[in-house]
């Protein structure tokens, strides 16, 4: 028979923070954030994207009251460094391959709209 | 001949008693007659299959059988397979056909499997439900209006309806363990750098990492054995020998001590599920293991951390594509700037734009301190929790999920309702560690998985506990029913 430790389980009431207007993001804060990452977000869905992203960063807001001083950011599980290599030339030249996959190249080159007038 | 397991394949291949050309016809004549249903595959590479049986068989006749010679498998569309289409279940990449393969694939390829096709998944890994498919929802064998998981969910459904011996997966927060469990099949998510990661598509590189989908533990070590090692080509990839994690596969478990964690077991988890795991871990009693209950305090913070860390790579990851070097472009675009947001808008999916949004607020000036700075330190106390654990026991058990395949739509409009689906997944990708995922019965029809969590690099252990269950028991010997 298995005596399990006191249960203190993730309840799915727990992510519920009375702080949800804090966290709360409108359509004009959508707008930002598409523009930053460049994205189109049809004006019909803005809402309801709006709504969503609101909801996951209610989730997320817990983080910010947990104690994390003197701890050290995590960004490899391991801890492990980026290794190095001799600056050598390991790729062959495949430059039609890749440009094959483009929706527009020429002479080499790809294509896109005229940026400079 | 779909029943075998790939050792009995092994056999039957070397005896002489089929071909992997006749192997790899029946499975595709499977596929063909059955995969309209499921919709586990997005491509069927049929004649490049059958080619690749018949070199098989050649190399075979010529005395020259590689480990895995002729065994036909399917490979995660996330993976990059040359000159045949890979779409990581994106519209972004429906017409992407990549001039190079996947290390992991390549070293599958070079032990001699045959690849029956590309599967099906959540549109870049991103889901638990295989409902973000550009490509359509795969239906779970068990049960045709239930999700199979996700986001390997086509990989997990095809080994389930046994239409490719196994699968190649990744996992980011539980892509690999979570649909294995909702489909009844042996899954595993090894150590963090352990399978190399050049020439899979990157969701959030700190946290992916390429597994096995089998029918049993076993299977997943001969395949697993093939696919990891070393890769100077992936920077994050650990340079360290590979342990033969067949050799050991039978080997006694008496007096290894199993850590059951009480976070895993709370109020969230349905009831017929915490049954069967608790039911398994009596099992590993049974078998001479040692129970012992522990803690791992910081458990319900890892979902948030992971929704901060994860959507925060996905959006740097993801920024790459532009409708100009590859990939999906809108027709007639203004100017530049029209060009990229339009691309961007109608080649991305729904859950896909929102983690990118996600990721851009939470690294953007001003937040990134409260939110990507602090998810990180979060990453380490959770990451502690499993140190201090470890120096306590050997391995830990727990449920996979906390409720069985649930229907579809039953959590598509409710983002969060999803994510935490992965709540018992996620904190073992945030520390990096190796995760098993074993049927250990059913729960109103639906199969249950244990979830057994490894130290680093314990892949070994965990292959061999799964392997002494399994001989024990016949939980991963059932089948959905249909499955002829």
């Amino acid at each position: 028979m298995i005596t399990l430790a006191p249960r203190q389980g993730p309840v799915p009431g727990d992510w519920a923070s009375p702080t949800h207007a804090e966290t709360d993001v409108d359509r004009t804060d959508i707008e930002k954030l598409a523009e930053l990452a460049r994205i189109e977000i049809t004006g019909a869905t803005i809402d309801q994207v709006a709504d969503s992203i609101s909801d996951v960063l209610q989730l997320v807001e817990q983080l910010k009251s947990v104690d994390t001083e003197g701890v050290e950011p995590l960004a490899h599980p391991l801890d492990a460094v980026q290794r190095l290599r001799a600056d050598s030339v390991t790729e062959t030249d495949q430059r039609e391959a890749f440009q094959a996959l483009a929706p527009a190249a020429e002479a080499g080159l790809f294509l896109v709209p005229k940026v400079i007038e | 001949m779909h029943e075998q397991t790939i050792a009995e394949l092994k056999r039957g291949l070397s005896s002489g008693a089929f071909s992997s050309e006749e192997l790899t016809r029946h499975y595709l004549e499977r596929i063909e007659r059955l995969d309209d249903t499921y919709k586990s595959y997005i491509t069927v590479t049929k004649e490049a299959a059958l080619a690749q049986a018949r070199a098989a068989d050649a190399a075979r006749a010529g005395g020259d059988a590689a480990p895995l010679c002729g065994i036909p498998i399917a490979h995660k569309d996330i993976f990059c397979t040359r000159g045949v289409r890979t779409s990581c279940g994106s519209k972004m990449l429906d017409n992407f056909v990549p001039p190079y393969s996947a290390t992991a694939v390549e070293k599958l390829e070079q032990a001699g499997c045959v690849m029956l096709g590309k599967t099906n998944m959540d549109e870049f890994a991103m889901g638990s439900s295989n409902e973000n498919s550009y490509y359509g929802e795969v239906k779970n064998p068990w049960h045709i209006d239930s999700v199979p998981g996700g986001s390997s969910g086509g990989s997990a459904a095809c080994v389930a309806a046994q239409l490719a011996a196994a699968a190649t997966g990744t996992d980011t927060g539980g892509s690999i363990r979570q649909p294995a469990s909702h489909c009844g099949i042996t899954g595993i998510k090894p150590t963090y750098g352990r399978v190399s990661r050049w020439g899979m598509v990157a969701f959030a590189s700190s946290l992916d990492q390429g597994g096995v989908l089998a029918r049993n533990a076993e299977d997943a070590a001969l395949v697993l054995q093939q696919m990891a090692g070393f890769d100077n080509r992936d920077s994050t990839s650990i340079d360290r020998p590979v342990e033969d994690y067949c050799q050991n596969l039978h080997a006694g478990i008496e007096g290894t001590v199993v850590g059951v964690p009480g976070e895993y077991f709370g109020e969230g988890l349905d009831s017929a599920v915490g049954a069967a795991v608790e039911a398994a871990i009596e099992q590993f009693e049974a078998l001479g293991a040692r129970i012992k209950a522990i803690h791992l305090p910081h458990t319900r913070l890892a979902v948030p951390a992971y929704y901060i860390i994860a959507p925060a790579e996905c959006s740097a990851n993801l920024s790459r594509f532009d409708g100009v070097r590859y990939g999906y472009r809108c027709s007639d675009p203004q100017d530049l700037d029209d060009l990229y947001k339009r691309s961007r808008g109608e080649g991305f999916g729904e859950e896909v734009k929102r983690r990118i949004l996600v990721g851009t607020y939470a690294l953007s000036a001003g937040y990134y301190d409260a939110y990507y700075s602090q998810a990180q330190k979060v990453r380490r106390l959770i990451k502690q929790d499993f140190v201090d654990a470890f120096s306590d026991v050997d391995v830990i058990a727990g449920p996979v999920a906390p409720s069985p395949a649930f229907r579809f739509g039953a959590k598509s409009r409710d983002p969060v309702a999803m994510y935490l689906e992965d709540i018992y997944t996620v904190p073992v990708s945030l520390a990096g560690l190796p995760g098993l995922s074993l049927p250990c019965g059913l729960a109103a029809g639906k199969p249950v998985g244990l979830q057994l969590i490894g130290n680093y690099f314990d892949e070994a252990r965990l292959l061999n506990m799964a392997h002494r269950f399994q001989q024990a028991t016949d939980h991963h010997r059932q089948r959905a029913a249909g499955i002829d």
